[in-house]
């Protein structure tokens, strides 16, 4: 019995650190503008990001080589991302007032990929120029 | 008997363990932050310690079982010291960080002695049982102290990116840690909770090592925008 419940809230206590987690690395990424060249790779604004991005920002940040050890940004926001996809089928019969934040996180995730790979692409930039200077 | 991957994700473990530290003595955070470097280099230590147990006594053997769950239980408590570095960050403006750190190491004294009791009447008397059943209760009342001093947090509306960061990481290591002693009390036979238990140890170090790295110590985060929905 005492295990069963140390389990339980062992797991919602998991979530809610996880999803707090996720959210202050993505309330950081928030901060930063996309330059004029990420927009136009990204094909939005920071008004018009939704959660159907991700997946392709996602595959242009494993074309663009890693900048100093953001993977580990890139691994939570994409499960944190995936969560959210399943928060959105389990819960779109039970909660529906549940579906708009749900997009909203995603559009956050979205925008939180497209930051990592303005960096990565601003940083590769600069390592081009810095090797064409030499 | 360790297989390959077992050796890889120790190897990983440690090795991230290393790295964060170094990210601790490179951005000069040793001293506000002494107690993470302690439970790191504890863990380091240990780590070489399993190792060397191993290769002189053999991976089934009881001295390998002793060390392995003592020295856990002895990163636990490095972990609470680790804990209450953190509550002293947070209620350092407040004047309270005594009081909080003494009850804090009460329940750590009371949690061992409450473990002592529940093995010492129970029929085998084992000393390991011990050492096994106060690691599954120091991680528990871990997610409970973590869990109230996040609450703390929020209702201090405290903005620090990097403290937060590093509690929100520990928060999830000692849930991660508690759900799974519990799970294995309850399906003592599954076989991928052990490997589920290695991957986690990785989380720490390594959530820890991004957030020396890449958050700047004057670096603030709003409460509302990690705890409340957003609109965009």
């Amino acid at each position: 019995m005492i295990p069963a419940l140390i389990f339980i809230i062992s797991f919602l206590t998991l979530l809610q650190f996880f999803v707090s987690y996720s959210r202050s690395l993505i309330a950081a990424s928030r901060l930063h503008d996309l330059s004029e060249q990420a927009r136009e790779i990204c094909g939005f604004t920071p008004r018009t990001v939704t959660g159907s991005h991700f997946p392709r920002l996602l595959q242009l940040i494993a074309l663009c080589p890693e900048t100093g050890g953001d993977s580990f940004q890139v691994r939570v926001v994409d499960l944190y991302f995936r969560l959210l996809g399943l928060a959105r089928v389990s819960t779109s019969w039970a909660i529906p007032a549940a579906k708009p934040w749900i997009e909203a996180e995603r559009g956050g995730c979205a925008y939180a990929a497209a930051v990592l790979l303005d960096r990565r692409i601003t940083y590769n930039r600069m390592m081009i120029a810095q090797q064409s200077g030499h | 008997m360790l297989g390959p991957v077992d050796y890889i994700i120790w190897m990983l473990v440690t090795l991230a363990d290393g790295f964060c530290l170094a990210c601790i003595l490179k951005k000069k955070a040793l001293f506000q932050h002494f107690t993470v470097a302690l439970f790191l280099s504890a863990s380091i230590a240990v780590s070489v310690g399993r190792y060397l147990v191993i290769l002189t006594a053999g991976f089934n053997s009881h001295a390998y079982f002793y060390f392995y769950y003592y020295s856990d239980a002895v990163l636990t408590i490095c972990l609470f010291f680790v804990l209450m570095g953190f509550y002293g960050h947070v209620f350092s403006q407040l004047g309270v960080n005594n009081q909080v750190r003494g009850g804090a190491m009460l329940l750590l004294g009371v949690t061992a002695l409450i473990s002592y009791h529940m093995v010492a009447s129970s029929s085998d008397r084992l000393i390991t049982k011990f050492a096994y059943e106060l690691s599954q209760n120091l991680y528990f009342v871990g997610v409970v102290l973590t869990y109230l001093l996040w609450g703390a947090m929020m209702k201090l509306h405290e903005n620090r990116t990097r403290l937060m960061q590093l509690v929100l990481g520990l928060g999830v290591f000692f849930s991660a840690f508690a759900g799974s002693y519990a799970l294995r009390n309850l399906y003592p036979n599954l076989a991928i909770w052990q490997y589920f238990i290695h991957v986690m140890a990785l989380w720490l170090p390594v959530s820890w090592a991004y957030t020396f790295a890449r958050v700047t110590e004057d670096a603030r985060t709003e409460t509302a925008r990690v705890i409340a929905p957003t609109a965009q």
